[in-house]
């Protein structure tokens, strides 16, 4: 028996609080009623685009605080990652905030692996209430990743668009709310994928390998949940994650979906869909988190998946590796 | 060893599920976009020489290429040569306008870090091998003129 890689909560942590802010372009996507704010352009009134990827975390997190209605001198710490070089979206941003600070990076799966730790913390009681907080923006990381804005080029047809947006939640050991109730911790998995215009290949192995643990160490299967949701595999890479599931012996059905692929809709033509922390993130603080508490979702697999790659490893000629991280969430019970 | 196959059976069945683009599509758009700027050219060319009285035809092509690049800059400073690119691919990528894109969109994109290490340090960034190319093929032409 392989050992687990499943923690269980006991005292299932409380989501008291979470906000989404995106961009403009997200906020005619699908899921743009569900949003708490939606910037009016890219900037949002900053000179660069790097510090307006950190006024969103910050804004994200005080949206959060302010609808968990927990005090500020209350929460223990801040768990926050991004996409850019030495997390300066996130680091820069908890500057501003009174409270201990740990910077994760997971690529675009930070929101389950923060959600993970922070609740591991507050549900050994370490801390009362923690904030958990990740972000991505399209033009931050084109420039990191890929070509300047201006640049007169065609994207391959499986390539993804980073979403500009930042999801914050926080997670406290009493109050109203959906509860985590476990976390899988994934493996970094590589099927020797190089293309970097589709990560949605490079990570769908990653999300394989943890949603069989998740099931194996739950003794779940798909039809236990409402949702399961993956982060940013992409229209291919989620359709690439079913053929591998159903190779294991596990059909995925409609209860299966992938944020990135829901996020935009056919018309902005994004080829294989949204991805980036912000992709998962924002969906998970404003749509999901809506439906648990609302109760029409009663149990959701959320399991954002992340390439760790670098350009300098890319360009060396390495493969991207995949991460995945899975969090079961459930609505309060009556 | 194991591994190893696995990946190698994994990326063949990743190749056969990629979406394919349209070549046919793809390459009518940029041979009509790539024409048109020619055409433009040759008309800036025609002009020169029909306005401008004892223009050397060498001096004409000159202005020409300052003029196509100015455009081109101008477009990519107001956003709209992304736009022509994402349209005609190689069409306004090859002609010497997409050269002026490459330089200005980086010089736009990396002002911020500063006009010494963001703006000239980062102008080449695509356009650099380029420049190298024409650079290396000079060389090795010289060297062939020299001897024959």
């Amino acid at each position: 028996m392989a050992k687990s890689q499943t923690i269980f909560f006991k005292n299932k942590p409380v989501i008291t609080g979470s906000y989404a802010i995106v961009g403009p372009k997200e906020g005619t996507g699908n899921f743009a009623e569900y949003f708490d704010y939606v910037m009016q352009d890219d900037r949002f009134g900053e000179d660069t685009y790097e510090k307006a990827e950190r006024k969103m975390i910050e804004q994200a997190i005080i949206g959060a605080i302010q609808s968990s209605k927990v005090k500020p001198a209350d929460i223990n710490m801040i768990l926050a990652g991004d996409l850019l070089n030495q997390l300066i979206s996130s680091s820069y941003a908890a500057r501003d905030f009174k409270m201990s600070y740990l910077g994760l990076f997971g690529a675009c799966s930070t929101m389950a692996e923060s959600i993970a730790i922070g609740a591991t913390f507050v549900d050994a009681k370490q801390a009362n209430n923690v904030i958990c907080s990740t972000s991505s923006h399209f033009s931050t990381a084109e420039r990191q990743f890929r070509f300047p804005l201006e640049l007169g080029n065609q994207r391959p047809p499986t390539s993804q668009w980073t979403v500009t947006g930042a999801g914050a939640c926080v997670l406290s050991q009493t109050g109203n709310g959906p509860r985590v109730t476990s976390a899988t911790f994934g493996k970094v998995i590589d099927w020797g994928v190089k293309d970097v215009n589709n990560m949605g290949a490079a990570m769908a192995p990653a999300a394989m390998d943890t949603m069989l643990t998740h099931f194996r160490d739950t003794g779940a299967s798909p039809e236990d949940y409402d949702l399961i949701v993956t982060g940013d595999l992409g229209k291919l890479g989620s359709e690439i994650l079913i053929d591998l599931m159903e190779d294991n012996g596990i059909k995925l059905g409609l209860n299966y979906n992938d944020c990135g692929q829901m996020y935009f809709p056919r018309r902005h033509a994004v080829l294989c869909g949204g991805s980036g922390c912000g992709c998962s993130a924002t969906v998970f603080n404003s749509f999901i988190m809506s439906k648990l508490k609302k109760k029409e979702y009663k149990k959701v697999l959320f399991m954002p998946t992340g390439a760790l790659m670098s350009t300098t490893a890319s360009q060396q000629g390495d493969t991207i590796p995949g991460i995945c991280h899975a969090i079961v969430v459930e609505s309060e019970e009556d | 060893m194991e591994s190893k196959k696995r990946n190698q059976a994994y990326n063949q069945y990743v190749q056969a599920r990629i979406p394919k683009t349209k070549p046919w599509p793809s390459l009518f758009n940029s041979f009509w976009v790539g024409g048109l700027i020619c055409i433009l050219g040759q008309g800036i060319n025609d002009l020169l020489l029909l306005w401008v009285p004892n223009m050397a035809q060498q001096t004409a092509w000159g202005y020409t290429l300052i003029i196509l690049i100015f455009l081109a800059s101008f477009l990519t400073g107001i956003g709209v040569y992304d736009k022509i690119g994402k349209f005609a691919g190689g069409g306004s990528i090859v002609p010497i306008t997409g050269f002026s894109n490459s330089i200005s969109s980086a010089a736009l994109e990396f002002k911020n870090e500063g006009i010494i290490y963001g703006l000239c340090v980062k102008m080449f960034t695509i356009a650099g091998p380029v420049i190298v190319c024409g650079v290396v093929a000079s060389i090795v032409v010289g060297i062939v003129y020299l001897f024959i």
